[in-house]
């Protein structure tokens, strides 16, 4: 139960885009058209769910105090382990996709590398850290769990998006708004909306 | 004469947020106060001048095929820095921002500075660069901060300004406006923000 109540929890209440802001930057960036928005969608959740794990289990067996030698905190080292696992394994996917998938390679094209430093998933594991320390998170699986719950909110939120910006190409909308400044406008909107799931609890 | 213009630009014309739409991710969770958004805006400021100094000059050793992973190194060890500095002398400040410091590692407009800017100009260009783009990033975050603080608590910097006697608890008229402490407050207001700046610079308007 502890575990489903994670999983809703970090698509619907936690989600990464309206309660965060994280991965903003290709979120408004790539949100122009539904079929890029489920690519990168897709993708950022895949990373997602095998990063948060990984840096679970660095966390608990090398960064956190007295795991890797007793007396020894390495916690200071988080920032820079998390974004080399996130960095090297985005890389990984990279050439194991164009290597085994040229098709897709070709559709997601640029999308791949900037995974890399999209904010939604270095804040996945940072998160995952604290929730770990506050005891929301217990053991690898619980983590996996988070780690997909949080990218399938992400690609939810980005969908929506890409979806209403579709529309929004039919309306009439003032010269200066036009771009960005509706596209935060409206997320901002969509943000009250999901304001609605905060006090669910199962 | 040219070097001015790599710090004053970003601040309005070629601001990193409301016209390059960079580093949104980390930036709108800490507007609740301006204190926090002070401390951010100059923790990145810091971060994006002395990354691009480093990468600068690094920039003629380093083959194209590796340098993402030696920017976001070069990243990571300045943020770890500064997320030391500001647990040891801001705590309380460093608790409120909590993940989002190390989120300045992933910050877009460190790296796209660096990619941008340092990677092909010289050190001290790209350092005054840097701290032009921080300057930017730090003005947005203050705008947004004040009028969120202002209406959501009736303060700035934690010093009151609609003064206690006018709140409803105390027989006056006022009382806050509480989704303003929301995070979706943040973007409507930074979309306003773009939306006033367009009007001013219409070469800025899309098509």
């Amino acid at each position: 139960m502890e575990t489903l109540n994670l999983f809703i929890r970090s698509i619907f209440i936690d989600n990464m885009v309206f309660a965060f802001f994280f991965g903003m930057c290709s979120y408004i960036a790539v949100s122009k058209s539904v079929k890029t928005a489920l690519g990168l969608g897709a993708a950022v959740t895949f990373v997602m769910a095998m990063t948060v794990p990984l840096n679970y289990l660095l966390n608990e067996y090398v960064l956190a105090p007295n795991a890797l030698v007793e007396g020894v905190d390495l916690s200071f080292l988080t920032f820079i382990v998390f974004i080399a696992v996130i960095a090297s394994f985005v890389q990984l996917v990279e050439m194991i996709v164009e290597k085994y998938s040229p098709s897709l390679y070709n559709q997601l094209g640029i999308f791949l590398p900037l995974i890399a430093v999209n904010c939604a998933i270095m804040g996945g594991s940072l998160f995952m850290q604290q929730k770990v320390v506050s005891g929301e998170i217990d053991g690898l699986w619980q983590s996996i769990v988070y780690g997909v719950g949080s990218g399938l909110g992400w690609w939810l939120a980005i969908v929506m998006m890409a979806a209403i910006r579709e529309r929004l190409q039919y309306s009439h909308i003032p010269s200066a708004l036009k771009g960005p400044g509706i596209a935060f406008i409206i997320t901002g909107l969509m943000g009250i909306a999901f304001m609605i799931f905060s006090g669910i609890k199962l | 004469m040219s070097n001015l213009k790599n710090l004053t630009g970003p601040l309005s014309a070629n601001n990193p947020v409301i016209v390059q739409i960079l580093g949104i991710c980390s930036a709108l969770a800490v507007t609740v106060k301006m204190e926090p958004a002070f401390v951010m805006g100059i923790s990145v400021m810091v971060v994006t001048a002395f990354a691009n100094l480093v990468m600068s000059l690094l920039r003629n050793g380093i083959p194209s095929r590796i340098r993402i992973i030696v920017q976001l190194v070069v990243i990571a060890a300045l943020v770890i820095i500064v997320d030391q500095v500001l647990k040891a002398f801001v705590y309380d400040v460093s608790k409120q921002l909590s993940v989002y410091v190390g989120l300045i590692i992933t910050n877009c407009i460190i790296m796209g500075r660096v990619e941008a800017y340092a990677l092909g100009n010289k050190p001290w260009d790209s350092f005054l660069d840097g701290i032009g783009n921080g300057l930017g990033y730090a003005a947005i975050l203050l705008i947004v901060a004040f009028f969120r603080e202002l209406f959501g608590s009736g303060t700035v910097f934690n010093i009151r300004i609609i003064p206690e006697s006018w709140y409803i608890a105390n027989g006056g008229f006022y009382s806050n406006v509480g989704i303003m402490l929301f995070p979706p407050m943040a973007l409507i207001i930074v979309g306003v923000i773009i939306w006033v700046h367009r009007s001013f610079n219409k070469d800025l308007q899309e098509k």
